[in-house]
């Protein structure tokens, strides 16, 4: 089976604890900054609704990838995202999960409400803020032409 | 051969409009952004554009759309609603999904050639309710209430020419369908008068090292373990402490799933098979659409041999509401 958009099926996995703790002692900020580029990107393809970025205008984010122990903390101020290098008391809006959930989420493999109903997804924060992103990326249609141009 | 119900699929957006057509919907559902239709969430529904587009890739390929114009007019704000019904025609929509009477009669006025379809918001569940709106607004299909037991679906189909549409799959709501003031008890908004049930804005989730709280305006309605799977936080389907003990008072988070007696649906002669979830993902309309199809081309081609195959429940046991499913009212023995 795969997926919407044609990737191979990803499992349900967890990477072993000792990756999470050694990941959690490293530096955070490459994480930040690399999901803040890829963002970013993906808003100036125009594949963001001007809608809800504008609705999310000074909210942060924090996006914690459980068994790799990844933060990435980061905003969205003055029309791009930036990421945030000092450590956030409590951001607007925390997506825990592992990393196979993640992986599963982006891939269109699984549903993010199956997800969150079986606790492999948490969500913090705003509850609406977090339906306002969620709804967001379901709504995407990611352009054919570019993924068929990935492969 | 049996006579073959539509298969009814929700879509919150276009991307989920797409997957439920290219997965093998008959007919797609789907609400303007506004609180006009009862899944008023921030950042779904359809603006014109996305309509325009959704009814030409569903028009293209043969199969319908229906717009929910189901929640109740509010005073003072009429036109909101008619605009709405107005707006529907003018895009070529297929047919509306209405429960307030008012707008009914706007639509069976103002607009005849569209079809009309009697919401499950509108709460009728018997015969006489759903006769008086075909002689009233010329409604050509009821929603049933998920309420009613097959037999008592059955009585209905037998007593109306309107076409019958039941729950296939999805989320359940309290036996009070369309009349049910939990959330407002909580919240003062409800789905007939915001578009939302539980709206997010009231929803806290709280995670604690060893378990998660969620709160409803302030309102504890459960605690999660760690390992426990979750449900939408609705009163409904919450955990409260009553007469010494704490469980589901009212209903189980868990999602209705029709599979086990879709030959019996059929045999009775029901007109359309709805999936719930205009709330959810592209993903789970794909899931949900592609299997309940496999299985109702299963029935229509050969009712007796059917069986549901162990493919079909994995995935839609997967995607159900606290990864639990039910058969609802329709196997209950009490009336």
């Amino acid at each position: 089976m795969r997926n919407s958009l044609n990737l191979p099926t990803i499992p349900a996995f967890a990477l072993p604890p000792l990756i999470a703790r050694l990941g959690a002692r490293l530096p955070q900020w490459p994480h930040s900054v690399s999901l803040v580029l890829a963002l970013n990107a993906a808003r100036k393809l125009g594949v963001l609704p001007d809608e809800t970025l504008q609705q999310i205008e000074g909210r942060s984010f924090r996006v914690t990838v459980a068994d790799t122990g990844m933060v990435a903390d980061f905003a969205y101020n003055g029309g791009s995202f930036r990421p945030i290098f000092i450590t956030l008391d409590k951001p607007d809006l925390h997506f825990t999960a592992r990393l196979s959930a993640f992986l599963q989420l982006v891939s269109r493999q699984e549903d993010p409400d199956t997800l969150f109903f079986n606790r492999s997804l948490t969500v913090e924060g705003d509850t609406e803020l977090g339906l306002r992103v969620k709804n967001m990326l379901d709504a995407l249609e990611w352009p054919q032409l570019s993924l068929q141009g990935l492969r | 051969m049996a006579a073959k119900p539509q298969l009814v699929c929700p879509a919150g957006s276009l991307a989920a409009l797409k997957a439920a057509v290219d997965n093998g919907a008959d007919d797609v559902y789907l609400g303007f952004r506004n609180d006009t239709n009862a899944r008023n969430f921030a950042g779904l529904n359809f603006d014109e554009k996305s309509l325009v587009e959704g009814v030409r890739y569903a028009h293209q390929r043969g199969r319908r759309v229906l717009a929910a114009i189901n929640t109740y007019a509010q005073a003072g704000r009429f036109a909101d609603w008619t605009r709405a019904v107005d707006a529907a025609a003018a895009l070529g929509i297929d047919a509306v999904i209405i429960a307030d009477p008012a707008v009914l009669d706007y639509a069976a006025k103002t607009h005849p050639a569209m079809r009309r379809h009697l919401s499950v918001q509108a709460s009728a569940t018997s015969y006489e309710a759903i006769n008086f709106c075909r002689d009233k607004f010329g409604i050509q299909r009821a929603v049933l209430p998920r309420v009613l037991t097959l037999a008592q679906v059955e009585n209905v189909i037998r007593n109306t020419e309107v076409e019958i549409e039941v729950f296939g799959f999805g989320s359940l709501c309290v036996m009070n369908e369309g009349r049910c003031w939990l959330s407002s008890y909580a919240t003062g908004e409800s789905p007939n008068t915001v578009g939302a049930c539980s709206p997010a804005k009231y929803v806290q989730w709280e995670k604690k090292p060893t378990e998660m709280d969620v709160r409803l305006n302030g309102i504890l309605i459960d605690r999660y373990g760690n390992e426990e799977n979750a449900g939408y936080p609705t009163i409904c389907k919450g955990r409260f402490e009553v007469a010494g003990e704490t469980y589901y008072a009212m209903e189980e988070p868990a999602s209705l799933n029709v599979l086990e007696m879709l030959p019996e649906i059929v045999r009775i002669g029901v007109a359309a098979i709805k999936v719930e979830g205009r709330q959810r993902s592209p993903t789970y309309v794909a899931q949900v659409t592609r299997n309940l199809r496999q299985a109702l081309d299963a029935v229509i081609a050969a009712p007796d041999r059917y069986s549901v195959k162990p493919a079909w429940a994995a995935e839609l046991g997967k995607v159900a509401e606290g990864s639990q499913i039910t058969l609802g009212a329709y196997n209950r023995p009490w009336r």
